[in-house]
Formats: structure tokens, sequence, C-alpha cells
């Protein structure tokens, strides 16, 4: 992971270094002198060696100072963080709506194959992977704050100023979601131990629940691991739709102003997240399956 | 296995020879009976069409970009999709933008499947070092959601339709490189890529002649469903302003657009996004249709 954080670093460093805009200008006002400019720059280390600057700003990071933002003359750190628990919150949300109906919906389906009930839930699940979910936000706007009046079209408060986005990025998650459930349950529900469970005269619900559904599990859970890139890419997008002060919105718009501290910084601290996200899911499956956990109890 | 009949004539004698349908043959027969693909399929050709006619029909100047005084006009017989906040009729640039639209997306999947199918079958056949670097790189492009990547590269290139079919190429590649890997470990080992080594054919003779062609499956699913995906990023990166540039007419462009007249004007949110919906619907439908079609667990 180390080196990954690394390289990617360095690369988004050498971006931003070529994505120009003289620092300088974002820091000084408009009418700064020449001389004051030059002395900033010197001050800085503008105009050190590429090379030099990105080690320096990687001991910055080694002793705990990410920088400083060049627009606000924030904290990056503190800033990224002050953000995060907004962009958990609606991930975590569109998340659990997500799995709340995509699960159901999912053992359904599989339990109802070929059906025309089966068939209906396909094809919805179809047109929401098939939507662009910033358009979907746009659409639930539409209809439930302009022409319902129901809930508010954006920023923050209590939970009513969580719905829309929330269902934004969790209905295309689910649409994902009760794909993987039913293709995954249709895998199990023809294994013998399920017919075995039905023939020790197990009730129908602890079949599909305690049998079934526990050795779906595992690729229920990689899908829901591999698409926490794609809910912060949602989230990103409901962000700016919604006016939601999260991540996402802080790194398009500090890419916009070319805030490369803030930029370089919020990109390694995702990437920090996703490794532990991962981290979490690998820990999830061995809740899910024993037979993982017994190999690691094994190995110690 | 499926024949079909001819009847030859050897030396004065008739006699019947069984002919086995080519990969190609049976994947068409197969996918004919799939209604969805077969929808998808008429839909893509229909919108080519169209959106070929639109660039015959329209003046890019005059009818696509040019102000007029019909504004904000809702659906009705002279614009059956009513115009937007400059007088444009929605119904020509939608037809029109659909032309971007599929551009981009195929361009982006394209170098992003060569890209990342050579770099994938590079590690897979060689293993060792090069799997690994190879792995690690595309490990980063995996671990930063594709949104922010491409936002970097777009504001270090500069705004332009061609930065942006590059910047999506970049989020697209790693996704192949691991198909590619993947494909090409599980023949790598096989009987006849030995025989040709041992016949001394050169190593990419090898990989593209007898390897590639061999996990061809698994990548053209990826691809239809890829570009599908390229379409809806294109447009989210439009909407976040760093894609297409308005006042060309790309989808992600005029929900952009839209977005400031919701309140009044509904329509000009709504049609673009159906556009970008049934446009991935149907390559979602041909992706599911030719998975099935080419699975050879599938037979029928």
């Amino acid at each position: 992971m180390i080196p990954t954080l690394l390289v990617t670093s360095l690369l988004i460093f050498w971006a931003m270094d070529l994505a120009g805009g003289d620092p300088v200008n974002q820091i000084l006002p408009e009418n700064a002198t020449y001389e004051q400019r030059e002395i900033l720059r010197e001050q800085m280390g503008f105009n050190d060696p590429f090379m030099v600057r990105y080690f320096r700003y990687i001991g910055g990071i080694l002793s705990g100072d990410m920088g400083k933002s060049y627009i606000s003359g924030l904290d990056v750190f503190g800033t990224f963080m002050g953000r995060l628990h907004m962009t958990l919150l609606l991930g975590g949300s569109a998340l659990i709506f997500a799995c709340l109906i995509s699960v159901p919906l999912g053992i359904y389906t599989a339990l109802h194959q070929n059906t025309w009930k089966d068939t209906l839930a396909t094809v919805l699940a179809l047109f929401g992977v098939s939507m662009p979910n910033f358009w979907l936000g746009l659409m639930l706007i539409l209809l439930f704050s302009l022409k319902l009046g129901w809930l508010p079209s954006g920023g923050t408060g209590g939970i009513q100023y969580l719905v829309l986005p929330a269902v934004t990025v969790g209905l295309s998650l689910a649409a994902l979601l009760t794909r993987t459930t039913r293709s995954a349950m249709l895998d199990v529900i023809r294994q013998d131990y399920m017919t075995t469970a039905k023939a020790k005269g197990a009730s129908y619900r602890r079949v599909i629940y305690n049998h079934g559904l526990r050795n779906a599990m595992i690729p229920i859970v990689t899908a829901v691991g591999m698409q926490f890139s794609y809910v912060m890419t949602g989230s990103a997008l409901a962000e700016t739709v919604f006016g939601w002060p999260g991540i996402g919105r802080l790194v398009v718009d500090s890419i916009n102003k070319r805030d490369t501290p803030m930029v370089t910084g919020s990109i390694i601290l995702c990437c920090v997240l996703m490794a532990i996200i991962n981290l979490a899911v690998d820990i999830v499956y061995a809740f899910c399956d024993p037979r993982i956990k017994a190999q690691y109890s094994g190995r110690s | 296995m499926s024949k079909t009949r001819k009847t030859i004539i050897l030396e004065g004698e008739e006699i019947e020879i069984y002919k086995g349908r080519s990969m190609a043959q049976e994947t068409w027969r197969r996918l004919k009976r799939n209604k969805g693909a077969m929808i998808g399929i008429i839909f893509l050709v229909a919108l080519m069409l169209a959106t070929t006619v639109a660039s015959f029909v329209y003046d890019y100047d005059k009818d696509i970009i040019a102000m007029s005084k019909d504004r904000f006009m809702p659906p009705s017989k002279d614009h059956i999709l009513g115009t937007d906040n400059m007088g444009r009729d929605i119904f020509a640039r939608v037809l029109y933008g659909a032309k971007y639209s599929l551009v981009i997306s195929l361009g982006s999947t394209a170098i992003g499947l060569a890209v990342g199918l050579f770099l994938g079958a590079l590690a897979g056949y060689y293993g060792g070092l090069i799997d690994n670097i190879v792995m690690r790189v595309t490990d980063i492009f995996y671990s930063i959601p594709y949104i922010m990547i491409a936002v970097v590269v777009v504001s270090m290139l500069g705004t332009s339709t061609m930065n942006l079919l590059l910047a999506m190429a970049l989020g697209t590649f790693s996704n192949f490189a691991r198909i590619g890997r993947a494909s090409v470990m599980t023949v790598r080992d096989q009987e006849f890529i030995e025989a040709g080594r041992a016949i001394g054919l050169p190593t990419w003779k090898t990989i593209v002649k007898h390897v590639l062609p061999n996990c061809l499956s698994p990548i053209i699913v990826q691809t239809t469903l890829k570009v599908g995906s390229n379409i809806i990023s294109a447009s989210s990166l439009s909407f976040l302003g760093v894609g297409v540039t308005p006042p060309t007419p790309e989808w992600g462009a005029m929900l952009s657009d839209g977005r400031s007249y919701i309140r009044s004007s509904g329509w000009m949110c709504l049609f673009p996004g159906l556009a970008i919906m049934f446009t991935v619907l149907a390559l979602n439908l041909l992706g599911d249709g030719l998975r099935d079609a080419m699975d050879p667990k599938l037979k029928r």
C-alpha cells in the first residue's frame, strides 16, 4: 500500500504541477508587486526543482503536515477530516438504502426465477444501472421538491436533507446489487445442501436465510466493497447536484481552482480511505464465511 | 452441438457432410433469440442512423448553436421536445449530440481496450516482475475514483474533447488490463501455446494469434458494457464542467445547462437524460445478451 501511495502522490503532484497556474497568483492579491511575488516564491520554495519540492512535500506528510490550502490558507488534513463525515454519512446511508432494497428483491427474484415478477424486477434493475445518477438526482428534485414540495432540493440540516441525495446515490447501487444478489442466490439454490436442509424439515425461512443467503453473502459483500469507489464518484456528483459539503465536491472544486496542496492531499487521503474500506470488507468476509475465519485462526 | 448439413459430390458419389458453425455464427444465432439484445441492437442502429441523418439535415451554426427568440418553449407541435434557454430546439440538439456521446465513449473504450489488453496480456503471459509492475499500476488507477483521475487529467491538459477522451481512457484501461491478464493466464499453460512456442513462433505472434482469440468472449462483453458506462462518465464530466464545453450539444453539457433552469423548464433536463438512459440501456441489454450467448455453460 505504501508504494502505491507514493506513486499516486507523485503522479498527482506532477499532474498538478503541469496543470499550471502560478500558485503565487492564488496566494497574493492581484495588486502585489513583482518583488513581493519573488520573495514569496523563494519563501515557499516554488523555484526549487520538481523532485526537491516533491520530497519536501512527502517529508511534510511523514511529519504529519499535509500543507495548507493556497486559496483558504486552511490546513489540508483538517479541512478533509472536517468534511469526511458528510461524505461517509451520504455514502453510508446510500449503501444501507441500497442493501435494504436490493437484498430482499434479489432473493425474491431468484426464488421466482422466470416469472413476470422476476422479469419486471430485472428490467427495473437494468434501468437503474443505465441511469446517470446526477440526472436521477435532478429528476428527484424536479418531482419531490419542485412539483410535490415534500423534500428540500439541497443543503444540509435534518434527515429530510439526506433523503434525496442518499436515494440518488443508492438507487443505481441498489440496481447493481439486486443483479448480484439474484445471480448469487440462483447459484446457491441449486446446491445439494439446500435440498438436504429442506429434507431435514427446516422451515422455508430458515432454508432461505440461514442456508441460502449465508452462502450467497460472499459475492454480495465483494460487490458492495467493489462499489465503494463508485459510491465516492457518485457522491461527488450528488454532492454537486444537492450542494452537499462533502469530499467529492472539495476535490473537484480544488482542482478547478488549481489548489495543489488540497488536491494532492485529498486524493492521497481518499486512497487511504479506500485501503481501509478494503480491509473492512476482508474482515466482513470472515464474519460471513466460517471457512475464511478458520483459515485465519488456523494460521496464527 | 448443432450442425448445418451440406451435400457435396465426391468421386461421382453424393455424400452429406456436417459443417459446425463458427463461434461468431453460433453467437449470432443465440443472440437472435434474445429479445432484449435485439431491442438493444435495433435501438443503437436507429440512433446511429438518426444522428448521421441529423448531421446532414441540421446546420451546426444555424440550428444547433445559434440563439433564437423562442426561449423556454415547452414541448409543442413546433418543437416536440421544447426549446432551451437560448431558444434552440432540444430535439435537434439531442439527435445531433448523440454523435458526441457515441464517439467519445467508443473512442475512450477503444484506447482503454488497446492499452489495457496489451499490458494485461504482457502481465499474464510473462508473469513475474512485469506482472507485478503492471498490476500495481492498475491498482493505483483502481484505488482512485475515476472521476478524480479524469478531472485532474483534463485540468492538466486543458478542456477539450480529445483530452476528455484520453482522461476517460485512463480510467478505463485498468479494467481491461485485469480481464486481459486473467484471460491470458487461463490459457497460458495449455498445450497449443506450448506447441506454438516449440515451433519457434515469436512471442507477440503467439499472444496475438493464439492467446487473445481464446479470451475473446469476456473482452467483447466487457467492451460493450464499458461503452455504456463511458457514456455516463463522459456526461458526468461534462456536467461537472470539465468535459465537452457548451455550446457543443453533448448530452451531459445540455444537462449542466438545464440544471440552472430546472425550476421553470424541467424539460431541458428531462430529455438529454432520457437519451443517455436509453442509449446506455440498449448497450447493457446487448452486453447481457452477448454474455449469455457466448457463455459455453449456457448452451441450449
